[in-house]
């Protein structure tokens, strides 16, 4: 993990889109006025006849992209995350994942690294709404190269994606040859004395506290859980065996996202505690984003407390 | 093949609202209030003015119809039967388990459906992302759209509606199915729609105003909404609800209840007695 180079993964979405736009000419671009924002910018200023801007209309925006999958478009419709998985659930719901139709819903901006703009802003709940609907895939990507991955990869999968993004520039942590697969998380370390299953923007927060507990003499892997449904439930009853000692962290609340995911696994499969680490039921507010991560407890200092907590 | 004796389409919307009570009847349940009213409209559209074939219902170039007001599906089935996408036996099985014909139309259950409605408000935002992709491909499809007039309380409709514009969709035609009629009573009075005329000129719409059960207004409309080059068209066709059996005309409460044996064997009398008559 490069720590001293930070891309926020919207950029990355951004980046990525614009090129692969070069090679699939299917592929258009809807974004509801945020598209300095979303970064789809990038893909209008190459594609300005395949890029469709909808105005400040969320419901409409799906609904668009779902008539144009139906011709076999392939639509990356792009938001924020409280406005396309939370305004517009209920399109995404019946004209998109009940039809199984073809649509890309990139949304950047989700959980509550967004800071400033505050509560209103901060979507915590995508990933239980998104995950609950049948036909859907949903992704949370961590970094740069991951994501770039992502967005081409999804490109290839016949159905709804909802692929979440974020506002906060965070760390590179892997590199050029990294091979990912959708619906298979990635183990990062052999550590033994616990799992630290993380997603998105928490994922190199993560790796940063398994670096500190190392020279504490606790030796712990970090899995990176890009893919959120299908989970991957070899790997959480892999590491619940392994280490017997599972904490989840997500910029999301506790209820709904990966820490509920984890345990709706284990719970069936192989029971063992589950530390949830998230926000705990509770509405966001303005700061900078590390300042909420400290004090929402998502960031590596709180994995840290946390397991040495647990070693008592 | 294309239906243009005027009689001769009136004799199928005859069978069309047949098939709809005989549906409805069947599964004891469904929407026959506003299914009647827009199967003039629906018949004229598959009959006499839209490019499609009942062979090939996933032709990348056909027309495309969305039953926005999809509680209505029962009309949409029942025209698709007459015209021979599946057997009219099948009408029977309407709302039934594991039946192709769901409440609510269902694209991925259905030849012939062309896009999944059923949640008010929805359809004709599809409709403008078909009509943008034809446009992008050069298809030359035509996209129709076919609303409740209860349904425009709906605010997705307007986003829907200033998108169409703004794209100068001439290819997507709407038609609005003005029964007057909503569950809870006259639209003016529950939602507070009014100055709908006004509402959709404001909004960059070509628009004209029809009586939905005349079959020569309904072919001269579309043929004007194909004919009009850089905007979009919004039929508002007059409708009555529950229109062709007697009982049920400009009656709310037959929204969304099937009749009873008597209702419906009364429903197919009248039905058939205007077959003769004609």
């Amino acid at each position: 993990m490069n720590e001293n180079i930070k891309i926020a993964t919207r950029q990355s979405y951004g980046e990525e889109l614009a090129k692969l736009g070069e090679e699939n000419k299917q592929i258009v671009v809807l974004d509801a006025d945020l598209s300095t924002a979303t970064k789809t910018e990038l893909f209008a200023k190459k594609f300005p006849d395949r890029f469709i801007n909808v105005g400040i209309a969320e419901q409409n925006l799906m609904g668009i992209a779902a008539g144009l999958s139906s011709f076999g478009k392939i639509p990356y419709a792009s938001t924020f995350a409280v406005f396309a998985a939370g305004r517009a659930y209920e399109q995404i719901r019946n004209s998109i994942a009940y039809p199984k139709l073809n649509v890309k819903i990139c949304a950047t901006h989700a959980g509550i690294t967004v800071g400033e703009d505050g509560a209103t802003h901060q979507m915590l709940e995508d990933l239980g709404l998104m995950r609950s609907l049948p036909n859907m895939t949903v992704m949370c990507t961590s970094d740069d190269i991951q994501t770039k991955w992502a967005v081409r990869e999804i490109s290839k999968i016949n159905g709804p994606v909802y692929l979440r993004l974020c506002r906060l520039a965070t760390p590179v942590i892997y590199d050029t040859s990294s091979k990912f697969e959708i619906g298979k998380a990635v183990q990062i370390g052999e550590g033994t004395d616990a799992a630290i299953l993380a997603t998105g923007v928490t994922v190199s927060e993560a790796i940063k506290a398994k670096e500190i507990l190392k020279e504490k003499g606790i030796d712990v892997r970090v899995i990176d859980f890009h893919t959120i449904k299908p989970i991957d439930r070899k790997m959480i009853i892999k590491c619940a065996k392994e280490t017997n000692r599972i904490i989840t962290v997500e910029d999301h609340s506790i209820i709904g996202g990966l820490g509920s995911s984890v345990c709706e696994v284990l719970s069936g499969e192989y029971p063992v505690k589950v530390e949830r680490m998230g926000i705990v039921d509770t509405f966001g507010e303005s700061g900078k984003a590390d300042e909420l991560m400290r004090k929402y407890k998502i960031d590596s200092t709180a994995i840290v407390e946390k397991i040495l907590e647990l070693d008592k | 093949m294309k239906i243009t004796n005027v009689e001769a389409l009136k004799r199928i919307a005859i069978e069309v609202r047949k098939g709809i009570i005989e549906a409805v009847y069947s599964a004891k349940s469904g929407h026959p209030g506003g299914a009647l009213s827009c199967a003039d409209i629906l018949t004229v559209l598959y009959f006499n003015q839209m490019n499609i074939d009942e062979k090939k219902p996933d032709d990348p170039n056909r027309d495309r119809l969305i039953l926005s007001k999809g509680h209505a599906s029962a009309a949409l089935y029942s025209v698709l039967a007459e015209k021979g996408y599946f057997s009219k036996e099948e009408l029977k099985n309407f709302r039934k388990l594991e039946s192709k014909l769901q409440g609510h139309p269902d694209m991925k259950k259905l030849p012939g459906v062309d896009m999944t409605t059923g949640s008010l408000g929805q359809g004709l935002s599809a409709g403008v992302g078909m009509a943008i992709a034809s446009k992008m491909d050069k298809a030359g499809c035509k996209i129709y759209c076919i609303l409740g007039d209860g349904e425009i309380e709906e605010g997705q409709v307007w986003e829907a509606l200033m998108a169409a514009s703004k794209n100068n969709l001439d290819n997507l035609c709407v038609i609005l199915d003005n029964n007057n009629l909503q569950i809870d009573g006259e639209i003016d009075k529950v939602g507070g729609m009014n100055n709908i005329t006004e509402k959709f000129l404001s909004f960059g719409f070509n628009v004209v105003n029809i009586n939905g059960h005349n079959m020569d207004e309904i072919i001269d409309a579309i043929t004007t909404a194909k004919q009009t080059k850089g905007k979009p068209t919004i039929i508002i066709a007059k409708t009555i609800k529950g229109k062709g059996v007697s009982f049920m005309e400009n009656k709310a409460s037959w929204h969304g209840k099937a009749p009873s044996k008597e209702e419906y064997e009364l429903a197919i009398e009248e039905l058939n007695k205007e077959m003769l008559e004609d």
